[in-house]
């Protein structure tokens, strides 16, 4: 039953959201060295987790889709792909804000971590276009669940890519490196949270006005209605 | 080292933009799908008003008939 689930995600996304943001401005301590401008690590970072982890997640869906058939699963991998860009679209700009207050520049193109997501994000721009200019619908959602699945397998290939090379002027966040303060680390873990539960949120709403689309399709070609 | 000297004094309206922007990337995508959304509505009032003069006509048809 998509409505209460889709009810429930959303009153849970508000809920967490209304945690996260005092967390994030009240709670959480500011940064010695970056000052008030970290608190953009709490929306960067989770979005960009929450981002790359949706690619990886539509390249899965797109495993399912070819394994059964079952046209579900090509729209489930579609919206976590098109859901996924919104987000990665996100990281894009709250990067570039966030460089530009620490490090005086909008880009910077010698730093592996910002120039891979780009590769990312450009790669993933043309699966709409690949997708949309095939008219036959089978062959439309096996080529974009082939797509989908060497795509999703970029991303965690090129993120350890950049892990095991040498620059470390982006700040690492998940790993050995890792060294937040506890109050730091709750605030992380709940923007984190709240980002996934958004991101699963707006991917059900999604999902259930594509439903609701072919649905109203099919039955207005039923009765003759074009 | 690129971060040196060009490190602007006051912050707070980076972190302002970063959120702003962030908000109004998730408005601006809950705006669109409520534009599709009522769309949807629309099509479905226009499938449900043709339905009912569908279902409307033969009646009439048949009562012409028998008068």
């Amino acid at each position: 039953m998509p409505r209460p689930t889709l009810r429930t995600l959303s009153v849970l996304t508000v809920l967490a959201f209304c945690v996260y943001l005092p967390l994030v401005f009240f709670y959480a301590p500011i940064e010695a060295e970056e000052g008030f401008v970290q608190k953009i690590f709490y929306l960067h970072v989770p979005l960009a987790i929450v981002s790359l982890c949706g690619f990886v997640l539509g390249g899965l869906f797109a495993i399912a889709h070819l394994r059964t058939r079952e046209s579900k699963w090509d729209l489930r991998s579609y919206v976590a792909i098109h859901m996924s860009l919104i987000f990665g679209i996100g990281v894009l700009v709250t990067g570039s804000i966030w460089a530009h207050a620490s490090w005086g520049h909008w880009w910077v193109w010698s730093e592996p971590t910002l120039v891979s997501f780009l590769i990312v994000m450009l790669l993933y721009a043309t699966y709409q276009p690949l997708r949309f200019a095939i008219e036959d619908p089978e062959r439309q959602a096996r080529y974009a669940s082939v797509f989908a699945i060497v795509a999703g397998a970029f991303v965690p290939m090129n993120f350890l890519a950049v892990r095991l090379s040498t620059s470390y002027l982006h700040p690492r966040v998940l790993g050995s490196t890792s060294n937040l303060p506890a109050p730091m680390g709750y605030t992380f873990l709940v923007s984190l949270l709240a980002m996934v539960l958004l991101f699963a949120t707006l991917c059900m709403y999604e999902l259930a006005a594509k439903r609701t689309r072919i649905l109203l399709k099919s039955r207005s070609r039923i009765l003759g209605y074009q | 080292m690129i971060f040196s000297s060009t490190l602007p004094n006051s912050n707070d309206g980076y972190v302002a933009a970063a959120y702003i922007v962030f908000f109004a990337i998730v408005l601006i995508y809950v705006a669109i799908m409520a534009v599709r959304l009522g769309r949807v509505e629309q099509r479905v009032r226009e499938l449900g008003s043709r339905a009912r003069k569908a279902d409307e006509q033969p009646q009439s048809e048949q009562e012409r008939e028998t008068v």
